[in-house]
């Protein structure tokens, strides 16, 4: 097992390796990190104390060793805009982006599982009908009209719930009473968002939900459990939802990932200040190191949480540490 | 009446005829495929049927003038509702936008830059993820491990992410768009196109190709790569939707196709002032085009996914 973790650890470290070089080649490969600045008409000489500044006139191998060197040391540079670190800008937006971030991934699981398990178990039937179309419905409207559509209905036309912002709790790092206070409140400011970020996801996890289920009802020993006259419903419950649980749970929590990081429309719809809105702030001030940070960051989540998966599969299922 | 009653069995037999001549034909999902075809005639002729010019606004009548700014002449009228509201008119079905453009005459342009930038994008990405693909499989040893380790990196990158990384440093633009759908979406096909060639590489026309001394670059073209295209057809036109949604994004953003162009997201950007006045229409309508499209899109990939793949079609 040590040794199954320890050969996981390398290749994610590799994998962040070159996800990082991948991403210092293709911005220096398709464009230039000063263009941004330079669009707005800016002179000659202040382009090049800019790239003076940023290190972009030294030879390649060279900026490029600094880069993994300060990335190393976590050090994702300074935002150009707020001249204060990227990192600290960044985890004082990302308890924001972790709530709308859960919330969407509970909504996507309580439409997404059930009506699944529905659809399978019903497969074509009126009922799988319904699910299939909700979920090419979730996989086919954007998030960002959703949410246009639910300002229209719901803040607009009814006046029921806020539009714009998140409501006045926050997390504060310094003052660990907000650190459990923060995600109870203000939950009519996250309804919409969280719903018009959650429906994409809902769409995949039904879909999977219904396809993983179809497999486990197919298989040899949910035969056998009945052919044994086992109550249907045990088999149900006991049997097949239980073995279609475990490749739905482990996507689910990679969604949930990439539901934090994948914000963007939704977070500039509603004005939801998480690291997507940052993002977003990053391009339209030009601010290239907040937008290679908040980037950076995404990468570097999912290549932990996909390591994470891999040591919790090994526990779980043997032959999947001893193959490699 | 005679001559309709010995006409009808011919029509009822040529149509039986046609169908049972073509189980492709007749299995085809419909409705996608006029969605479809539907938006890709207003593409190619958006300036013969469109009604008014995309970036001009449209000449209002003095009676218009009149009711919104009491005066017998106006350069244009925004903000003008659909036909069936109060105010609206069929001169302008769809209403104009906050400039006095046509929207009607928007979204039928509209629906030439998305499809133009959704299908080369996934076009150069299907090529270079493919031949990727085939060589990391076909090669084997250090190339497979080389290309399979950059593509499992790569699909790590939420790809809205990545795009708007990408869109930061090559700025706005139509053509922009299509390099930084290339870049984000090739690693799938390398994905798919490389497990499907490790099974073909062991069967027996590849075996026998290769003992009769057939050059390497000869099979991959000849033997391989044509047995890959099903599956990888089936991967495009998946694709083809989430590249219209990252295009939407992107121009939403302001980092996609730049403005007087009536890109779809983009006419959704700009109406949202006037969504929290109450005119909801000017941003719902380019919404339901792009789900329209991506709905087609998926229900046309899912039709081909389970044709191609017998396991899957009684599901």
């Amino acid at each position: 097992m040590k040794k199954y973790i320890l050969l996981r650890a390398f290749y994610s470290v590799i994998t962040l390796w070159l996800l990082v070089t991948i991403i210092f080649a293709m911005v220096r490969l398709t464009g230039d990190p000063v263009k941004m600045k330079g669009d707005v008409g800016a002179d000659k000489a202040y382009l090049e104390r800019i790239r003076h500044d940023w290190g972009l006139d030294q030879p390649l191998y060279r900026q490029y060793t600094s880069y993994i060197g300060n990335l190393v040391l976590g050090d994702f540079g300074h935002s150009f805009e707020k001249s204060l670190p990227v990192r600290t800008i960044y985890f004082e937006r990302l308890p924001n982006s972790l709530k709308l971030g859960f919330a969407a991934f509970v909504i996507s699981m309580v439409l997404g599982v059930p009506l699944g398990m529905l659809s399978a178990l019903r497969v074509n039937t009126w009922w799988d009908n319904v699910g299939k179309t909700i979920a090419l419905l979730g996989l086919s409207m954007p998030g960002f009209f959703v949410g246009l559509v639910l300002i229209i209905v719901f803040g607009v036309q009814l006046h029921l719930l806020p539009v714009l912002g998140k409501g006045s709790s926050a997390f504060i790092w310094s003052n660990p009473s907000t650190w459990v206070t923060f995600w109870f409140k203000d939950w009519q400011y996250l309804a919409m968002p969280a719903f018009a970020l959650g429906w994409y996801f809902a769409g995949a996890m039904l879909r999977i939900t219904r396809s993983g289920m179809l497999d486990v009802l197919g298989s040899d020993y949910i035969k056998l459990v009945r052919l044994k006259g086992v109550p249907e419903q045990v088999v149900i419950a006991k049997h097949a939802l239980k073995n279609s649980m475990i490749p739905l749970l482990t996507l689910a929590g990679l969604n949930l990932l990439i539901m934090v990081n994948v914000a963007v429309v939704i977070e500039v719809i509603f004005n939801w200040p998480g690291v997507g809105q940052l993002l977003y702030d990053g391009l339209s001030n030009r601010d290239f190191p907040m937008v290679q940070g908040v980037v950076l960051m995404s990468g570097v989540m999912i290549v932990v949480l996909n390591f994470v998966i891999d040591v919790l599969y090994g526990y779980v299922d043997p032959r999947i540490r001893l193959s490699r | 009446m005679a001559t309709i009653t010995r006409r009808m069995p011919l029509i009822i037999d040529v149509s039986r005829a046609v169908r049972r001549s073509s189980g492709v034909a007749r299995e085809a999902p419909f409705i996608p495929l006029l969605v479809l075809t539907l938006l890709a005639f207003f593409a190619i002729f958006a300036p013969v049927i469109a009604p008014h010019s995309a970036l001009d606004p449209v000449k209002p009548t003095a009676e218009q003038c009149l009711a919104k700014y009491g005066m017998a002449t106006c350069p244009y009228v925004d903000n003008l509702p659909p036909f069936w509201a109060h105010e609206g008119s069929l001169h302008t079905p769809l209403g104009t936008d906050f400039l006095g453009r046509d929207v009607l005459s928007r979204l039928m342009y509209g629906a030439r830059i998305s499809l133009v930038v959704a299908l080369t994008g996934t076009l150069v990405a299907g090529v270079i993820g493919t031949l990727l693909g085939v060589l990391a499989g076909y090669l084997g040893r250090w190339w497979d491990h080389i290309i399979m380790r950059i593509t499992d990196a790569w699909l790590t990158m939420p790809s809205l992410v990545f795009a708007i990384l990408l869109s930061s440093v090559r700025g706005p633009g139509l053509w922009n768009i299509v390099v930084i759908l290339a870049a984000v979406f090739w690693s799938r096909y390398a994905r798919v196109a490389r497990g499907e060639v490790l099974t073909i590489r062991e069967r027996d026309f590849v075996k026998l190709a290769e003992i009769n001394g057939v050059r390497k670059l000869r099979i991959i073209f000849r033997h391989i790569v044509p047995n890959v295209l099903n599956t990888v057809m089936v991967v495009f036109s998946l694709q083809v939707g989430i590249a219209v949604i990252i295009e939407a994004s992107l121009s939403f953003l302001g980092v996609g196709v730049p403005p007087p162009e009536p890109s779809w997201g983009l006419m959704m950007a700009q109406e949202r002032t006037s969504l929290m006045e109450g005119k909801w229409w000017l941003a719902v309508f380019p919404g339901i085009c792009i789900t329209m499209l991506v709905l087609s899109a998926n229900m046309l990939g899912d039709w081909l996914r389970v044709r191609l793949d017998p396991q899957l079609r009684n599901r």
